[in-house]
């Protein structure tokens, strides 16, 4: 007999790594993260730097991406758009999960008016397709990009409290959280201390999908003009800047949306393979 | 069934009201005097005040909704701020536009994604199901802004087989929006199917023809396939609220002349008539569409309309 303990978060590790393609999806995140918080140190020219005399040269030695319109160089610019990208998509499912988790948590367990109130709520919510809900919100709320994380925020919002409410009501009728009511446990204790935690590995799986959704949503409404303003170096407002020129600079299209496309694939990546490791049900 | 079909009508209601009170109110929300920001900086307060009275903006709020809804409901949705016409008439011009694309792309996620899921299943754990699952995890992960313009570089530019963009009744000009439409939608359609199709296999009414000597092709298509097929429709259904709402993208990549780029359009210049009307159409549709996949379900599933 080994003394080595297995404890649940060992076997979610093991299962995890046991997923190749998950695991370079993480180190693939890890090193975008760095990018993002290292860009002026990693990118080669200023994203904001204009020369006319450069403008759409296709990728060379001297600019690997070549440059866009008004000759900025393009590498540069998606190092810079990583930190948006990244800040956007992280934020706003942040905010999301946040509030979600205490609606969920709030609507399971006290059930009742509350929890009629919170779930039509995100009926109402349900009922607009998400993107349209974002671009409502940035309608009143005008374009911008703070304006895209409170879009992105509010319609990843009540799928978080969808699931947390399911597993709040179920764990609610648990042999653990009957007896620790028994003990007398406040209900301040049992839901955060008993109930919580429970409900946490479909938070954090459903929080890792949302990212990659969360990053085309708001990609989407800066291409739409909606979210970041030129010159900011977003992905989506650089696609929207080479639309005009494609068959002429095909670079300005191509690169930013690889950017978009990598980013997005390697957190669905990530995502399922957390799930497959959170989930029991799954070998 | 008449019991369920009612109590789920019911269940709309409020929804609906709720749905229809916050596209009416959206106006009150915005910043500030929005008849005044309606007319323009340099508008006069005779102009404001005419165009206050104009959208019941000097009424009350519940006044307000009571008026916009009944006329919505007699056609009447107000003028647009900007082309002067009446909003009901700018959306029926684009509302063939819209549904064509929808439908098309909705005809092309089916296809593939049922594809892909089916040989994904079939050939589980092989080579085929890897390929399978990774283009359809790639297609979920492709921003559809970024397919439609490489779709156009490729087809339209450098081939010249299919139009660039814009519609004008042709078939070609369908291809390429609606395919870029699609694909996100195959590609979740894909892995639903996957789901569906692994459930089933694991039924004991599959073991039982497998052991009756029954052919592995007739088991897959026959037994297997028809009964993965009930949960597929379903989800075929509620994707395409999301294809309604992905064509606010696409119609922009190309230039096409239906509701999603009205509403771009719209937003652009604060044309709030358009947009409440645009608001309430988008989640009626929306609504109405559940609630259809729920009745077509409970028609399949009898365990759903005795709950």
């Amino acid at each position: 007999m080994t003394e080595t303990k297995t404890t649940p978060f060992r076997i979610v590790c093991y299962k995890f790594k046991q997923r190749k393609t998950a695991l370079a999806a993480g180190i693939f995140i890890v090193l975008l993260a760095l990018v993002a918080v290292f860009a002026p140190v990693i990118a080669p020219y200023d994203p904001y730097a204009t020369d006319y005399g450069l403008s759409m040269l296709p990728p060379s030695a001297q600019h690997w991406a070549g440059t866009d319109l008004y000759g900025r160089d393009i590498l540069s610019r998606i190092i810079y758009g990583a930190r948006i990208s990244l800040a956007v998509g992280l934020t706003s499912v942040l905010v999301g999960a946040l509030a979600g988790v205490a609606l969920g948590l709030i609507s399971g367990f006290f059930g009742g008016f509350l929890d009629g109130l919170i779930m039509r709520t995100s009926d109402v919510l349900f009922a607009f397709p998400g993107i349209l809900l974002a671009i409502a919100i940035v309608a009143i709320l005008g374009p911008g990009l703070v304006n895209v994380v409170v879009a992105v925020s509010v319609f990843s919002m009540p799928t978080f409290a969808r699931i947390v409410r399911g597993s709040t009501l179920a764990l609610k009728e648990s042999l653990y959280v009957r007896a620790a009511r028994s003990i007398g446990a406040s209900r301040k204790r049992i839901m955060f201390v008993h109930i919580m935690p429970g409900t946490l590995s479909g938070v954090i799986v459903y929080f890792t999908m949302r990212i990659g959704t969360s990053i085309i949503t708001a990609a989407s409404l800066s291409f739409l003009g909606l979210g970041a303003q030129p010159p900011t170096p977003e992905w989506g407002a650089m696609l929207a800047e080479s639309r005009d020129y494609i068959g002429v600079a095909d670079h300005m299209t191509i690169f930013p949306g690889i950017a978009i496309f990598l980013t997005v694939l390697f957190f669905n990546l990530f995502g399922d393979g957390l799930r497959a490791a959170l989930d029991p049900k799954l070998k | 069934m008449l019991r369920y079909f009612f109590k789920r009508c019911a269940a709309i209601v409020p929804v609906l009201v709720v749905v229809s009170v916050l596209a009416c109110g959206f106006v009150r929300l915005l910043p500030g005097d929005p008849a005044r920001m309606m007319a323009g900086p340099d508008a006069d307060a005779a102009t404001i005040e005419m165009l206050r009275a104009q959208l019941g903006l000097d009424r009350s709020l519940p006044v307000q909704y009571v008026t916009y809804m009944g006329n919505v409901l007699r056609g009447d949705l107000g003028r647009s701020l900007k082309t002067k016409l009446p909003v009901f008439q700018e959306i029926s011009l684009r509302y063939f536009p819209t549904m064509i694309l929808a439908v098309a792309g909705m005809a092309w996620s089916v296809l593939f994604g049922v594809f892909f899921g089916a040989v994904a299943a079939i050939y589980n754990g092989r080579w085929q199901d890897y390929t399978a699952m990774l283009i359809s995890v790639s297609g979920i992960s492709l921003p559809q802004f970024w397919l439609g313009l490489l779709a156009i570089q490729l087809f339209a530019v450098y081939l010249g087989w299919l139009p660039v963009a814009g519609f004008t009744g042709r078939w070609s000009e369908l291809v390429l929006p609606s395919f870029t439409l699609g694909a996100t939608v195959a590609a979740i359609m894909a892995r639903f199917t996957l789901s569906a199709f692994l459930d089933v296999l694991n039924e004991e009414y599959i073991s039982t023809a497998r052991a009756k000597g029954v052919p592995e092709r007739r088991v897959m298509w026959k037994h297997a396939f028809r009964n993965a097929l009930i949960p597929v429709v379903t989800m075929a259904g509620l994707q395409f609220g999301f294809l309604l709402g992905g064509s606010v993208v696409v119609e922009t990549v190309f230039a096409w002349p239906g509701l999603g780029r009205f509403m771009i359009e719209a937003v652009a210049v604060r044309d709030y008539p358009v947009l409440q009307a645009l608001l309430l159409l988008y989640s009626f549709h929306f609504v109405f569409i559940n609630l259809l996949v729920d009745m077509v379900y409970a028609l399949i599933n009898p365990e759903i309309r005795f709950e």
